[in-house]
């Protein structure tokens, strides 16, 4: 077990510092100079702001400069603000982290009734119709179903606000529409590993025992069949994180997301580059969570892995 | 198919799969000849009528027109060529460069096959759609076939390790054995005898690529940085839509449709091939 830690930590550590070489490659092949803008000055003044942000200085010599404030957590400044990229996080990541959450924990907690009743129930007419509404989830992006949302719900019928998030009722539709962008996959993973794992012989033992049905399946073989789910959880943050851009988008939500997609329009190139390392810092940290979770769930994992 | 005996048997009990294979025929056909046939009622996607403005659905603009007066209908169709070419090439982007990866990592095995795998587990857990839109917002880059690179460059991860799985599993048969004893090299072997046995998974898991990877344009499109005007696909005409949804629901309804019931239709077509043509693998 802790060779296997140790391995995954440092193909961690790969991952995070080829994230930062490659964030640091494109800002630098980005046209333009973050001070190329239309206010006039002379080539003396434009040089020794260069020169103060060593921008003059060799490739070599800023790529190192550049990797050590990362080491030191320095994700970079925004050149259209004054802020820099860690105050943003600060500031904004906790808002898209809760609406991020509820809408994501709402996923897990009706997509494993969907898939645990589906596969008890397999191949008939409830399994159809459950899976069914699963595939029908998945397909509808989250930039149709939202605004469908609050024109049908908080317009017309006036029960939850339309935008921002002043009051707890303003997570809503926030939340379902994030949510329902993975209620279908965790439904259909948690229906696979269901089947699975009510054909094993330890769940057999325990029906055998007499314990009652909804005790086999929701303690025993729900303990093994939600395996396929804890290992989702890595991609279903990353979808969380491109999901947040539309959501934030649509719901006015001051997350990260939403800055996010501001820098894009505003060519806010460091944010772009200093957030998408803090993305990929975030999800390979909790990838090695994940991992790690998977072998405490399965102690076949946890002691026959080496 | 010779070589799946029952495929077809198996697939045809799946009616809602067969149901989804002709829906999403028929709108491939509707949008490639729908605009020339429009155009022979005097409908096209580029005349503009102020004067008309923003209508609802009515006979003559079955799905209304938007705030220039353009035909709906028109646009969707063309829209969906749009979306369809991008799903499809970038389909085949992601198919090839997924079987050569997996392929040559099972065949090569031990070291190789290890580091190769190794590093589709770290790309798996790594936001590589943040990463599309950091480069394409960076650089500036908004053509096609950027697009075409990016999001196939993204998309091969699955295929790669089904692909790998199969070759895994066929390159001890006895038909391998036989083509390595009469003297075929590595490649002859892999392309002419393994990858042909190994098409039933592919073609199930490039089917369900399609509808992914349509979302993916789309939801770059609602980001400003897919399809660009003067094109027009699915995704950039929903999120004009999306940006006027209180005042004009058509203008969401109808590309929204058209688009979901694409997606949809192609995800129950490759869970009905998967049960077909792919009976063991679980269902994912």
């Amino acid at each position: 077990m802790i060779r296997f830690i140790v391995r995954r930590l440092l193909a961690s550590i790969v991952v995070v510092f080829v994230v930062a070489s490659a964030s640091f490659l494109l800002l630098h092949a980005a046209p333009g100079g973050p001070f190329d803008t239309a206010e006039r000055r002379s080539a003396v003044v434009q040089r020794a702001m260069e020169d103060r942000y060593g921008l003059n200085d060799s490739l070599g010599a800023q790529y190192a400069r550049e990797l050590a404030h990362l080491a030191r957590g320095d994700l970079g400044r925004s050149i259209k603000r004054d802020l820099s990229v860690n105050d943003m996080i600060a500031r904004s990541a906790p808002v898209s982290a809760l609406v991020g959450a509820l809408g994501l924990l709402a996923a897990i907690g009706l997509g494993l009734v969907m898939g645990v009743i589906a596969a008890w129930r397999r191949n008939s007419r409830t399994d159809y119709a459950l899976m069914g509404l699963a595939l029908v989830g998945i397909s509808i992006p989250s930039f149709v179903l939202g605004p469908l949302l609050i024109a049908e719900l908080s317009l017309r019928l006036g029960w939850l606000p339309p935008a921002r998030v002043d009051g707890p009722a303003g997570y809503v539709l926030p939340a379902i529409t994030l949510g329902m962008l993975y209620l279908g996959t965790i439904a259909r993973l948690t229906r696979g590993g269901m089947i699975e794992a009510l054909g094993q012989d330890y769940v057999r033992t325990a029906r055998a025992k007499g314990l009652p049905e909804r005790t086999v399946v929701w303690k025993h073989a729900l303990r093994l069949g939600v395996q396929p789910v804890v290992t989702y959880l890595g991609p279903a943050t990353a979808a969380l994180i491109s999901g947040s851009f539309v959501v934030e988008k649509i719901f006015q939500i001051p997350g990260l997301g939403a800055a996010f997609v501001d820098s894009i329009t505003e060519h806010d190139y460091p944010v772009l580059t200093g957030v998408f390392v803090f993305y990929a810092v975030l999800l390979v940290g909790l990838n090695l969570v994940v991992d790690l979770a998977y072998g405490l769930l399965d102690p076949r994992v946890r002691e026959g892995r080496a | 198919m010779s070589m799946m005996p029952g495929a077809w048997a198996r697939m045809r009990k799946h009616r809602l799969a067969v149901v989804c294979g002709g829906v999403i025929a028929a709108i491939a056909v509707a949008c490639v000849v729908g605009p020339w046939l429009a155009a022979a009622f005097g409908l096209d996607a580029t005349t503009i009528d102020t004067q008309l403005g923003a209508t609802p659905p009515s006979g003559a603009h079955w799905l209304g027109t938007d705030t220039l007066g353009r035909d709906m209908l028109v646009r969707v169709l063309i829209g969906g060529r749009i979306a369809l070419l991008v799903a499809v090439v970038t389909t085949l982007v992601a198919l090839v460069i997924g079987v050569g990866y997996g392929a040559i990592a099972a065949y090569a095995g031990g070291v190789v096959d290890e580091v190769m795998m190794r590093i589709v587990d770290a790309l798996y857990g790594f936001p590589t759609v943040v990463f599309i839109i950091v480069v394409m917002a960076v650089l500036g880059t908004r053509s096609l076939v950027a697009l075409f690179a990016l999001i196939g460059g993204i998309s091969w991860l699955t295929m790669a390790r089904i692909v790998r799985g199969q070759v895994l599993s066929l390159k001890r048969r006895e038909f391998v054995e036989a083509a390595r004893a009469s003297g075929a090299s590595p490649a002859r072997i892999l392309v002419r005898h393994i990858l042909p046995n190994a098409a039933g998974p592919v073609i199930v898991y490039a089917t369900l690529a399609l509808p992914q990877v349509m979302l993916t344009e789309a939801f770059l499109s609602f980001l400003g940085l897919g399809v660009q005007a003067p094109l027009a696909s699915w995704g950039t005409l929903v999120t004009e839509g999306s940006s006027q949804v209180l005042v004009y629901p058509w203008l969401l309804v109808g590309p929204g449709l058209a688009m979901g019931v694409a997606v949809m239709s192609l995800n129950f077509l490759g869970d009905g091939l998967r049960d077909a043509l792919d009976p063991h693998t679980r269902k994912i």
